[in-house]
Parts: C-alpha cells; structure tokens; sequence
C-alpha cells in the first residue's frame, strides 16, 4: 500500500461545491471533491439522515461512525446549517455568492418554498450552477412521488427483470440507484462549467434517478419496440428470447459461484468455448457433445435445449471440483470468458486492484485508526493515480469554526446565538 | 450568441458494445460531433445482438441504434496502413478527443496508442475504458459487463437466501464506467482549456463498479462482514418488498421507512387497526415480524390493479411504485414526460430506437435525434468535408482497401 504524502488533484480550476444532499446525491459531491473541487457538505445540525445508515464502525451506532456516510462522503468539508430558518437561508446565500456549484436533493419545490430555487439564488450569483437531484426529476407526474432504492427500481424496469422466473423480482440487495444519479449529477456540474466558459452564466441541471437508471434494462425496452415482446427475469439461470433455449451462467463451484456461459461469434467466444472443451477433456470428464462441437461456426440461436444441456454437464462437473480463485486463475491463462462472483472479502483480496494501486489507506484520527477506501480510479499512461481521495468524509459540524469563523468571518458572539437559535 | 453546449468538442472512436459508445453519445447527444470508427470487416460488436427491427441486419440491432445517434459513420480497414494513416490524420487534423474500449495493447498494435497519436496532435485527450485497466495481471483477460457485474460484486447478495444468487440483470457495469469516463474527459477537457494540454486516461471499467459499492467493502475491512442475500427484506424499513397485484406477473413495491408512514399506509389500505397491532406498531417490530407482514399485505394487493394501489399510496406519502415490465415500460407517463428514448425515423427499418441523454441542462437543449449511421454510411462525407480529400484522392484510398 502506497503511503500518499500529498494526494494528486486532477481538477486545475478551483470550483466551490456548497453539497446539501442527503443519501440520494452523496456520491456527486464526494467525485467531485475527490477530483480537489473545495466541497462543503452541509447538514442540519443533527446531521444528515445517511448517517443513520449502516453498517457502523465495529457495529457502534453512532451519526459519526457510519460506514455509509464514510464511503460515499470522501473528501468533503462538514459544516451544519439550518436553512429552514431565517438566518439559515441568509448564510446560505452568503456562501452562494462565492460557490460554484450547488448540488441538493430535497423534493421537487422545496427549494422554491424557502426562497432558494435556482431563479432566486441566480439573481445572487449568474455564474451559480445548480443541480437538483431527484427520483423523478423536478416536473411531471411522479414529481411528488417518493421512492427509495426499490420502488425506484420498480418503476425504472429494473426490478421486473432481476430474479428467478418462479418467483417474485427481487431488488438490488444494496442500494445503487442513486448512485447512478449522482454521478449523473456530477457529470452534469462539469457540462455545466463548460457551458460556462463559452456562454458566461451558470445554469441548472435536473437529475432524475430514474432517467439515470433507465439504461440498466438494457434489452427490455429494444425487444418491446422491435418485436413487442417482454423478456423474462432472469437469476442463475438465463432464458434466450428468441428461441427460448435455458442455459445458466451462474454456476455453484467449490467455494462459491462462478459466472460463465458459451458465447457465440469468432474470437473471442470461439477461442473460450474452444479452450474449455479442451479443459474438460483433460480432466477425463465426459464431454462427447462437447467435444463435437463446432466451436468457428458456433450460433447461439441454432441450438436446442437438448443440445444446451449436453453442453452444460461436464462444465458443472469440472466448476465443482475447483474453488472460484482456482477457476478464474486458470481462467486468465485458459483466456477462458469465466469471472468469479465476488464478495468483498474477493475485492479485497483481489490481486489486479492491488497492482493497480486501488486502495488508500485514509487517516480516522477520531478513531486512531487508518481505513483502506476504494481511490478514485482515474489513471495516467503510466497507470499512475490522477486524482486521489484527500480527506475523510466530515464528523458533524467539523468545519463549523473554520469556514463561519475563519473564512466568513463570523464573531464568537454571533456564532452562540447561531447554535443557541439552532440555526447552526 | 450561445453556443451548443459542446460544439466545440470533437470525437473520433473505436469503440464496442456499450462502454464506449455510450461515453461518446453524452457528447453526441449535447452538439459535439463524433465519428465512429468501424468496418464491414470488424463492425461494432453489437450490432451482432438483438433484438433487431425487421430482419437481422448489421444495421438493425436496436442495442446498437439506442446508443450511437448523431454519430457520423466512418468505415476504416484498420488492418490496411493506409485506413491508419487516415485515422490519424482525422486525429491530427480535426479531432481534440479520441476513445477506445478494445483489450489493452491493440491500439499500440494498430499505431493508435497515445504515444503514437500525441505526435501528430499533442493536445490530445485519449481516454481509454477497458475491463480491468492498462496494466495488472488480468488487463488481458477476456469480458463483457454481464461477467463484469460479478468481479465487481454486484451479484453476490442478489436473490433469495435459500438458493444460490439470482445476480443483477446484464451487462450492469457497462451502464456505471461510461458514468466515470465522460467526467474524467469533462475533466481533462476542461483541464486543457486552462494549461493547453492533453491528457491520457486509463479508466478501468472494473475499479468503476467496485466504488458503487464501497460501504460494503468497508464494513469487510472494519468489521470482516461480508453482504449476503436478503431476498426484498431490509434491515432498517418495513414493510419492504414486492406485492402481487392484478395481472400475470404484475406486482408493485412497497418501502416505508418510519411510523408516520405506516401510520399512512394502514389508514390507505383501510386497515387502521393495523397501526397499534403489537406485531407491527414500531419500526423494530414490523422489521421482526416483516414474513406475516408481507403475506398481509399480499392479501390486500393481489384483487388490485398496480397503478391503482400505487396512485393511493404515494397520495397518502407512501413509498409505492408500479413494477414496470418492458411494456409499462414503453408507456411510463413519467418517461413520457422526460423523452427519455424515442422511435426515430431510420432509412431501412421505417423506425428505430433511439435513447435520450439523461440528463436535463435549463440552458442548453439536447440536440435533435438522428439515427445512428449505417456502417460506413458518412465514410465519403467524412472523407470529402472533414479531411478535404479530392476525388482522385478519395478514389485511390477506396482501391487500396483504406475503406474496406
């Protein structure tokens, strides 16, 4: 593990993010300040409501021990701001005056009741940029509509597609929707300072969870234009659309699951389907359908069921004598189209992240402790980080002293009658 | 006079599948003109999966036609010098970005790696978005998103906890890398704009997908967990899951999150008695108890039309939505709202599909739909009014095979 002296910032421009998002919309600005943008993450006093999610550090329920919160609040700042006050929305639009870029995620229309929508905080600063963020966008007929991870998936399609076909959808197991929409998010600050640049005022962007998740299903919406059919879900076991031939590509081996199938075309499938007959064959598993079969001319949709599964018995025989490192292992060298199904003990241990320079070892003084974090992933010609990870992500009212006092220049008199009125 | 937000912005890519081209259409669908490169020999790999409009056709797969509108077309036999020589000359002449998704090292085979293009366009921004990066042991290793979606995680703790994972559907991690791709180039475009120079970027599509799930990896370094399958419970909301409704297959999900909620919840499903029923009057109990909870409410959803119960409960504040197949799909209101894909006009297929971006710019509108090129279909447009190739010129190039 690298020891970084001084993380790499990859941002030139200096940019401002004022960050009012809750869970919905963490991870824009935690890319963004992970890139060296200055984000300052404000919360109401008690804190945002993502730190009420788990898991804890070593299982302690605490708003400042979130493994949540942590992650996805990298590099940011953390003062606290009641902005439903009077006071709250003045000292908001003092820090507006200098920001940037504002992101937030409350409903559609809060903003505006409280005097802080894009039109009123433009007028303060043209050159603000805005993105709201979210789970339907900020008009039409799910406005209002409140959605976390599942029901968002429900109604982008996602869900309908995710399972086994003999039982209900089943969701993500771990929420990822927003994600997608905070990235989106990002992206979009980043259009934004572009437009910026060419044309001289800030502007505002709409993000919807369900307009970023959207392209997660993939075929579903192509097959319902095309040829007006609904696929099916499909779990461990996969249904061809058109010719209805059940084949799996998720498979139990010793220690756990692989995710392979047979895959059709020159090149690369030919070669895969190609080298793990030939592993079969030399483990002295029976594979006479396997070994007969044509693997340069190989069409997917000439096969039958009866044909698919006389492919299928040897390879559920060979996956189960070996554990998922030992598959993929032999994987890489066979250049065989087999991956492991990971847990994060797998990420962890994972030898290509590690050469890759993945992790970061981030300091928790409060805790006395380091913590290995997954480093922003951007990389030069010489694989060498780009942009790093700077900070931990703030305890509640952190940076409360140093940006109201030190850089607003709040008194000591005003900042009591702040926190005694719960502004601050 | 305002500009397009990315008019400025010029792309040429050899790419395949969906990393690549979707980091491009965020460009494309925002002014900058893109050329992508392919050839009859070696097309673009998804052209070859369905569903296809009409009979299949390397024009017609609608994966292909939903991701590469207002791209211009460019038929480049890579294998023959001179289709290199031209590519370059693309890049030295007019480009300021280039993309590439292809296994590491075939770029440099093709004398296209950075190296070799920062000669002749030393400004250049290349971004390059393989599976697992530039270098490591697996950089080679041969995959799609749907096997990257289990390396990176996401398929473990999917599914029902008396049988092995379902995992999530497709190729999930190639709708996560464009995400990053496209701002690491906002980046570095607006980088340059500042210092003059170019930029290399290696983004491994891999690295892309763990960080969606980084709480997860922190709770196995801080606390040595590992996330299992949960079927649809959650631990901190109840009720939490799928509901039958009216209909083969038809169901809605149902999240509420705190006893304000369920107290609305119970008073809309006509069911107040519910509210103080020991089993399920606190947060801790409903989640304890969520088995009887769900089959409760299964009773109430399954004589019920979906977007019936969903239109109730969201009235009353309740977390509710309709679980939309692909025909609900096609006539979402709220889709409609947004635009977000379209049927297009297409020269063969009468029709094709066409994606919207997703994101929503109040000053600057995404350009107008059109359709995704043929193969080679702007090939004489590029080579006449981008490169300013004469007749004769042009000719020779198609003799030599530059054009395939």
């Amino acid at each position: 593990m690298k020891e970084q002296q001084t993380p790499k910032r990859m941002l030139v421009g200096n940019y401002r993010v004022l960050d009012l998002t809750d869970e919905k919309g963490y991870l824009c600005g935690k890319t963004l300040g992970d890139l060296g943008a200055d984000v300052i993450k404000i919360e109401q006093p008690d804190g945002d409501s993502g730190r009420r999610i788990g898991p804890f550090y070593k299982d302690i329920i605490d708003p400042n021990k979130s493994l949540f919160w942590f992650a996805f609040n990298t590099s940011k700042r953390g003062i606290t701001l009641n902005i439903e006050t009077t006071d709250g929305q003045e000292i908001l639009k003092k820090l507006v005056e200098k920001a940037d870029i504002l992101v937030e995620s409350f409903p559609a229309g809060y903003m505006e009741n409280l005097g802080l929508d894009y039109k009123q905080l433009s007028k303060i600063n043209p050159q603000l940029i805005m993105v709201s963020i979210t789970p339907f966008g900020q008009t039409g007929p799910y406005r209002d509509y409140k959605a976390p991870d599942i029901v968002g998936q429900a109604l982008t399609g996602i869900l309908c597609l995710t399972g086994d076909e003999d039982r209900p959808p089943v969701w993500s197991g771990f929420p990822e929707a927003y994600s997608f929409a905070g990235i989106d998010g990002a992206i979009g600050a980043m259009a934004a300072i572009h437009y910026r640049y060419l044309n001289g005022t800030g502007q505002h962007i709409d993000i919807s969870m369900q307009r970023s998740l959207f392209p997660t299903t993939y075929y579903a919406l192509p097959f319902w234009t095309a040829n007006r059919i609904i696929p099916p879900r499909q779990g461990a076991i996969r249904v061809r659309p058109q010719t209805n031939v059940i084949y799996r590509q998720h498979w139990p081996c010793k220690d756990g699951y692989v995710t392979f199938f047979f895959w059709g075309g020159r090149g690369v499938g030919e070669r895969s389907n190609g080298a793990i007959t030939k592993w079969v064959d030399s483990e002295g598993i029976e594979r006479e359908f396997l070994k007969s079969m044509d693997w340069p001319n190989f069409d997917f949709d000439k096969l039958d069921q009866e044909m698919m599964d006389q492919m299928e018995k040897p390879i559920t025989e060979l996956f189960k004598r070996y554990t998922k490192q030992e598959l993929y292992r032999e994987a890489i060298k066979r250049r065989i189209l087999l991956y492991p199904m990971a847990t994060a003990k797998d990420t962890a241990e994972s030898e290509q992240l590690a050469v890759r320079h993945y992790w970061a070892e981030i300091k928790h003084p409060e805790l006395n402790t380091t913590i290995t974090y997954p480093d922003l992933m951007f990389k030069d010609e010489n694989a060498e980080n780009l942009s790093q990870v700077w900070r931990r992500a703030p305890l509640i009212g952190e940076h409360n002293e140093e940006i109201y006092e030190k850089e607003m220049g709040f008194s000591k008199e005003e900042m009591n009658t702040l926190i005694g009125g719960g502004v601050i | 006079m305002q500009h397009p937000i990315y008019d400025d912005i010029k792309i040429v890519e050899f790419t395949n599948f969906g990393v690549g081209p979707r980091t491009s259409s965020y460009f494309a669908a925002y002014g900058a003109e893109v050329v992508k490169v392919e050839s009859t020999v070696r097309p673009d790999m998804i052209r070859g999966v369905p569903p296809y409009k009409g009979p299949k056709s390397i024009n017609n797969s609608q994966l292909y036609t939903k991701l590469n509108s207002n791209k211009y077309g460019l038929s480049l036999n890579l294998k023959n010098p001179k289709g290199v020589e031209l590519a370059k000359r693309l890049i030295a002449r007019w480009a300021n970005v280039v993309i590439e998704n292809y296994t590491p090292g075939v770029m440099a085979r093709l004398g296209l790696d950075y190296e070799s293009l920062r000669k002749v366009k030393p400004d250049l921004i290349m971004l390059s978005s393989c599976m697992q990066g530039q270098n490591g042991p697996a950089r080679e290793h041969p995959g799609f998103g749907i096997q990257l979606a289990s390396l990176s995680g996401f398929n473990y703790f999917v599914g029902w906890p008396d049988r092995p994972p379902c995992g999530v559907f497709g190729p999930y991690t190639d709708m996560i890398a464009p995400l990053y791709n496209v701002l690491a180039l906002l980046v570095a475009i607006d980088n340059r704009r500042i210092t003059g120079q170019g930029q290399y970027l290696d983004v491994a599509q891999y690295e892309c997908g763990v960080s969606f799930l980084s709480p997860t990896i922190l709770d196995y370094f801080v606390n040595g967990r590992i996330l299992e399958r949960k079927g649809n419970s959650s631990e901190r909301m109840a009720p939490h899951g799928v509901y039958p409704t009216l209909g083969e297959d038809k169901y809605v999900a149902i999240a509420v999150a705190n006893d304000q909620e369920w107290n609305d919840f119970c008073q809309a499903i006509g069911n107040p008695e519910l509210i103080q029923n020991p089993k399920f009057a606190t947060l801790s109990a409903r989640v304890k108890n969520d088995g009887e909870l769900d089959r409760i409410i299964d009773d109430w959803t399954k004589n019920k039309d979906a977007r019936e119960v969903m239109t109730l409960l969201q009235g009353m504040g309740v977390p509710c939505g309709v679980v939309n197949n692909s025909e609900g799909m096609y006539h979402d209101p709220q889709y409609k709202h947004d635009t977000r894909f379209r049927e297009i006009p297409h020269p063969d297929t009468g029709t094709c599909l066409a994606d919207a971006n997703p994101l929503k710019l109040s000053k600057a509108p995404q350009v107008e739909p059109v359709h995704a090129p043929n193969i080679g279909e702007h090939t004489e447009f590029v080579c006449r009014e981008i490169l300013d190739l004469s007749d004769e010129e042009f000719s020779t190039l198609a003799q030599e095979g530059a054009f395939d």
